[in-house]
């Protein structure tokens, strides 16, 4: 019967003509060929999530199940909408937003220098990134550039913290699919680094040790002991890891093929970070726009093939050891000198110089209680955090706080690509796809 | 960038801070989007906005982000938008990954994107009122029970 006919059934003489309109239900239906518009959805060039139902499914078959956010595998407090046929997910909308406490508003009543305290919180497994990110921008627009044993001392934290933020990562990912044994190594093994951490800046996490001008505080006395310590053991133990994980056929099952997301789907969808390069495409903020002098150590960037969990475990692997290479070179070829600019404008005099001088005084406490003007300007400035690009955009007004700071969370991107990775497979692999694309919830919602 | 330069004649062209900023008429937000993927930018990094409330004619500024990963070269697009009616073309149809990113520029500066496939709030709750990253929004702060107790009189 068409359509047509339909309305001619209900329609009742001398009553007004129902006005017809035809929807264009039935010309999304999924094929199986690679069809001109599943190629546009893939490449990015339209957006079609709408999945139209088969009708011989049973309703009660198709379910709306909520995950999240209180779910231990969420990572924090992420919340999925997981529209499901029986075990299958044909749609998913992740829905964020609960650990939100205003810090690009935050930011704005704080101070240049106060600034880093506030970036630190964001992604709180890699803060040290995200002070990198701010302080490079707020130089850039003071045009300043920072001694180079600032910019080593740079490298080698947000280089170790690559690793300890990977090391969760690993950890979590294992514990998620049932390796438990993995989770307790990882964060033993991350305990070496974050004490490392606590001896440098004083704190375990929101270390606020990078600012704008170089860095809180020079290295401790035997920092040198402690970072070959580190590198001793490191790839001793991640070569354990990787017995444990990649000899274990529960764990290569549950990750091969799982989650896949393609390369035009991770360029359309903005995806960066170890994500990005699972898929194939070489792309390392650190190599394409260096900063702090990562340029002068070498280092290989991994890519993996097929980009599913199991690449994205692989990717991240690797990158730990690129890491350890490039923190070897650093503590190497550490150069002397200031770990801050002498500018005292922007950097407070050292403490014994205020008893002496009463120039150092004022400067002290102009620095503490109004921090210093930056020029009027904007800028983006990007590092390569462990989760991608991690950006940020500095607006100032030629006042002492940021007329606008914004920060280009890369978890709040990747997360936009939980969709894609995990539509039309089982439910039983959705915590296994969350986990590989690792978002840090601080620095989603920020 | 130079064909883009040739194409839009409407577009200003400035240096910031060794970055290329290209200032594009709200208009022409979509075409020019659209020939700049074309040219190159296949990766849309960030979307973002700026509320310069009364500093410039045009209260508020949406500023994306471009990147071209084969050119490692990246490009600044912005457009200013009216105070009364801020709208402007959603470049989600080019972008598929900038949908969040305009849903929070619509949540936090009430910017309206047209054509944007489900722009409601996303980090504020729902029945939110206001705009908090405007700058008539104030801080504002919350009664704290006891703080009375701490006076001494």
């Amino acid at each position: 019967m068409t359509a047509e006919e339909k309305t001619l059934d209900i329609w009742v003489a001398g009553t007004e003509e129902p006005e017809f309109s035809p929807t264009d239900e039935g010309e999304q239906e999924f094929s199986d060929s690679e069809s001109e518009d599943r190629l546009a959805d893939q490449y990015g060039r339209v957006i079609d999530d709408d999945y139209v139902f088969d009708d011989e499914v049973a309703d009660d078959e198709r379910m709306v199940v909520n995950m999240g956010p209180q779910h231990p595998s969420t990572h924090g407090v992420l919340r999925l909408q997981l529209e499901m046929e029986g075990e299958v997910i044909r749609r998913t909308k992740p829905i964020i937003g609960y650990l939100h406490t205003g810090m690009e508003k935050t930011a704005e009543q704080l101070t240049f220098s106060q600034g880093p305290t506030n970036v630190t919180r964001m992604d709180y497994l890699a803060p040290l990134h995200g002070e990198l990110a701010y302080s490079l921008a707020v130089e850039r627009l003071l045009d300043v550039e920072v001694p180079p044993r600032a910019a080593a001392i740079r490298i080698l934290m947000t280089e170790l913290n690559r690793v300890s933020s990977h090391l969760v990562a690993l950890a979590t990912n294992g514990m998620d699919i049932g390796a438990l044994s993995m989770m307790i190594y990882g964060f033993r093994e991350r305990e070496s680094i974050l004490a490392f951490f606590e001896k440098t800046t004083g704190l375990r996490m929101n270390h606020n040790f990078i600012r704008p001008g170089g860095v809180a505080a020079d290295l401790p006395p035997g920092w040198k002991d402690d970072v070959s310590a580190i590198l001793k053991d490191m790839p001793e133990r991640m070569e354990q890891y990787d017995d444990l994980l990649r000899n274990n056929p529960i764990w290569l099952a549950r990750t091969e093929g799982v989650g896949v997301i393609t390369a035009e789907e991770a360029t359309a969808y903005s995806i960066t970070g170890p994500a990005l390069r699972a898929t194939g495409v070489d792309w390392d903020i650190r190599k394409a726009f260096p900063y702090s002098g990562i340029d002068q150590y070498e280092f290989d960037v991994p890519v993996g093939e097929n980009g599913d969990v199991y690449d994205r475990y692989r990717v991240r692997v690797e990158e730990m050891h690129e890491s350890l290479k490039i923190v070897e070179q650093v503590m190497d070829s550490m150069p002397k000198g200031d770990y801050r600019v002498g500018d005292r404008k922007i950097t407070p005099p050292p403490r014994a110089r205020i008893d002496e001088s009463m120039e150092a005084l004022i400067h002290h406490f102009k620095l503490f209680t109004e921090g210093f003007k930056v020029p009027a300007g904007e800028t983006y400035v990007a590092v390569e955090s462990p989760r991608g690009e991690l950006g940020c955009y500095l607006v100032s007004d030629g006042n002492a706080t940021p007329y606008r700071m914004h920060t280009r969370a890369p978890s709040f991107y990747n997360l936009q690509a939980l969709p894609i990775a995990m539509g039309d497979s089982l439910v039983a692999d959705t915590i296994a796809t969350i986990a590989s694309m690792d978002p840090v919830m601080g620095d989603v919602d920020r | 960038m130079k064909v883009l330069a040739e194409a839009f004649e409407s577009v200003t062209w400035t240096e910031s801070h060794e970055q290329t900023v290209a200032e594009v008429p709200a208009e022409d937000w979509y075409a020019f989007a659209e020939a700049a993927k074309d040219a190159g930018f296949e990766v849309c990094v960030d979307v973002t906005a700026v509320d310069w409330m009364r500093q410039r004619p045009k209260r508020f500024e949406v500023v994306a982000n471009l990147l071209s990963m084969k050119d490692k070269q990246r490009l600044r697009m912005v457009t200013g938008l009216d105070r009364q009616d801020p709208t402007v073309a959603s470049i989600t149809p080019i972008w598929p990954g900038v949908g969040f990113a305009e849903r929070e520029v619509y949540d936090m500066f009430g910017i309206v994107f047209e054509g944007h496939p489900d722009l409601t709030r996303i980090l504020m709750p729902d029945e939110w009122e206001g705009h908090p990253l405007r700058k008539d929004f104030g801080v504002g702060s919350v009664p704290v029970q006891f703080k009375e107790s701490h006076k001494v009189n």
